[in-house]
């Protein structure tokens, strides 16, 4: 999926006139040439620039970024789980039969969150805070990844744009598996401060250089990280993905038994939202 | 670094007024504005530690009103999510449906037909007056002038109305769909609207009178928290909030979007000072801008279908996209990353506020406590937006 730096050609539905392109191909040009091989991907894509970069040239390449290209408007920094979902997130043709789905994550370990089978009895794994998962590394040890790719499950991003050429960069970083560590770019942008509290707390992510990191949303002795795809969501623990018609049953319908599928049993307001 | 240096010279400015009189040693002294005070609009906690009448430090605390939509958005499918995101800014829902259908279309590479990018771009328009109806009226209110707020709420009326007659809904109109909308507008609607936008003119020209003159309000909000321009690009702050600082950029014109902006007359305003006053007066324009926008675009509206041909169970193929949008409040944007699902594998919100309000500790250094909620007030933040 990642095309290297070095044939930094844009793939071939491009729709968008040449103009815009080149300022694309000219960001990611000069990015190259600042950071050589740090620049492990990147793509061009809907006259959008995505850059993957080695997470030990994550603030360079964000400093580089604002000095030179102009970003002076830092949007956001958030992180990627790439491990497979399974948490019955509509993954698949599965959830179009409703009821007993038992759905695509049967080709991981199965002690996923939204196992319609075995939904009752949640596995006791992931239960307390989903933080470790190695068994759930597949085969291979790739994962399905997104544009400029990945090596790793975890990723940090971040949203880069300038407010005067209005063009905008999407910088990547690979983290660690088991520590996924990365610079702080608060000294670059003041603004990544409560991105990266955020992030800290839901993917665990740490952040050399920010001193500050602390709960944000979470009350502060909550235990996990709410974003990984590990970590279960009790809604649909209670409540398996009901297939894409989301409604309960009327209390008298579901007293009756019939013919129509067994929807899963009404468990009260059983999602927490 | 001249920023720095600025608030700087405003703290000593104000420190040595402070001190004229008396050169009290006073004990520092914690005081914690909400989480429920009505200059929160909602749940927002705000820790400031005094010394006497001036902030020394301050910390906010958000997350009273976390509701962990983009872990939701990983158990839904994509019509399923307009839902959620209607809830993140309640003031204008239907502008948040927007950068998320567009990324959704972006990614299944169709586009909605002209008619309904026209509608949508009107009703995006709408929500961005009701909102700033509250604004307008609100920082009245908390500078001690109660009438605006009731001409707030008297004519954001008006808007609500056109936008449930449309879409079935005052708060959450979920109407938006990927490929076009719900359904079309319903006869008579287009008079109103203009009738409607009228209306708001005079709402604007009304609290223009009452109180961008006024003297009270003039030495309450010129000069108070001036946010100059590069640190409040380094925060992540835009929308109107910028621009009151000077910074010329509007993703309605700077970026190419596929809904209706481009084809009427509109003007981006902006203000040099950055301060309190600044972000009310760019906001009263805006919102006659809007006015604007609408009247031409409900004029020139093109006939047609309102939805584009798309598959009955929408799976969205595999990819990325980033789509932002100039949202009332801001930039928002949604940063979906697809597999080719019923719904998103990742979906990052980026919400306007949350950026704006990570600027208010820095902001609030060194001002007096009455210009506290003067600050909170200008910057304008809606606690759905801030916690999603």
């Amino acid at each position: 999926m990642s095309s290297t730096p070095e044939a930094p050609e844009a793939p071939g539905e491009e729709v968008a006139g040449p103009a815009v392109d080149e300022i694309r191909e000219g960001l990611l040009v000069a990015l190259t040439a600042e950071l050589g091989d740090a620049v492990v991907g990147s793509e061009i894509r809907d006259r959008d620039l995505f850059v993957r970069v080695r997470p030990d040239e994550w603030r360079r390449a964000a400093r580089f970024c604002r000095d030179r290209l102009a970003c002076d408007y830092f949007s956001f920094l958030s992180g990627i789980d790439w491990m497979p979902a399974g948490s019955g997130a509509a993954s698949d043709e599965a959830a179009f039969e409703p009821p007993t789905a038992a759905d695509e994550a049967g080709d991981e370990t199965g002690d996923e969150t939204g196992d319609a089978d075995e939904a009752a009895v949640p596995p006791a794994t992931t239960r307390p805070s989903g933080e470790q998962a190695p068994a759930l590394r597949t085969d291979d040890g790739r994962w399905k990844t997104g544009l400029a790719g990945g090596d790793t499950r975890f990723q940090v991003f971040c949203r880069l744009y300038s407010t005067k050429r209005h063009h905008g960069i999407t910088l990547k970083a690979d983290l660690d598996d088991a520590d996924p560590r990365v610079d702080s770019l608060v000294p670059v942008y003041r603004g990544a401060d409560w991105h990266e509290r955020e992030c800290w707390e839901m993917f665990g992510f740490d952040f050399a250089g920010h001193d500050d990191l602390r709960h944000i949303y979470l009350p502060g002795a909550f235990e996990g990280h709410p974003l990984r795809k590990d970590f279960p969501l009790l809604a649909r623990e209670v409540k398996p993905w009901p297939g894409l018609v989301d409604v309960e049953p009327m209390p008298d319908e579901a007293a009756v038994p019939d013919e129509t599928p067994a929807p899963a049993e009404p468990t009260g307001g059983g999602a927490a939202e | 670094m001249t920023v720095t240096e600025q608030q700087r010279l405003y703290v000593e400015r104000t420190a040595a007024e402070a001190r004229v009189n008396v050169e009290i040693e006073t004990e520092g002294m914690t005081l914690n504005i909400g989480p429920q005070h009505p200059a929160t609009h909602g749940t927002l906690r705000v820790l400031v530690k005094l010394d006497g009448e001036q902030v020394v430090e301050a910390d906010v605390v958000p997350g009273y009103m976390h509701r962990g939509y983009e872990k939701l958005t990983e158990v839904r499918t994509y019509p399923q999510i307009t839902t959620l995101v209607n809830r993140i800014d309640w003031l204008s829902s239907f502008a948040n449906e927007v950068p998320f259908v567009l990324a959704a279309e972006t990614l299944m590479e169709i586009e909605a037909p002209p008619r309904a990018q026209w509608i949508r771009t009107v009703l995006f328009e709408m929500g961005r007056i009701g909102t700033m109806c509250i604004f307008l009226g609100d920082m009245g209110v908390q500078l001690g002038a109660i009438t605006p707020v009731f001409y707030g709420f008297r004519d954001r009326e008006h808007v609500l109305n056109l936008i449930e007659a449309a879409t079935g809904g005052r708060f959450h109109p979920n109407y938006d769909r990927i490929g076009g909308l719900k359904e079309d507008l319903p006869k008579g609607w287009i008079d109103e609207t203009k009738a409607a936008m009228k209306r708001i003119r005079s709402f604007c020209d009304q609290l223009e009178e009452l109180l961008l003159g006024n003297e009270i309000f003039e030495t309450r909000t010129r000069g108070i928290g001036v946010i100059p321009p590069e640190i409040g690009l380094e925060f992540g702050v835009s929308g109107a909030n910028i621009r009151a600082s000077g910074v010329d950029w509007d993703l309605r014109r700077d970026e190419d979007s596929p809904l209706a902006w481009k084809e009427c007359d509109w003007k981006v305003w902006t203000h040099p000072d950055g301060d309190a006053f600044a972000r009310y007066w760019v906001r009263l324009q805006e919102t006659r801008e809007a006015t604007k926008i609408i009247d031409q675009l409900v004029d020139g509206l093109p006939a047609g279908p309102i939805q584009a041909k798309v598959p009955r169970i929408i799976k969205v193929p595999e990819g990325e996209a980033w789509v932002h949008t100039e949202n009332p409040l801001g930039e928002m944007g949604y940063y979906i990353v697809s597999q080719g699902w019923l719904g998103p594998f990742r979906c990052k919100i980026r919400s306007a506020s949350f950026s704006n309000v990570s600027i208010v500790p820095w902001l609030l250094q060194g001002v007096y406590v009455p210009d506290v909620i003067t600050i909170l007030a200008s910057l304008y933040f809606i606690l759905g937006d801030i916690d999603r």
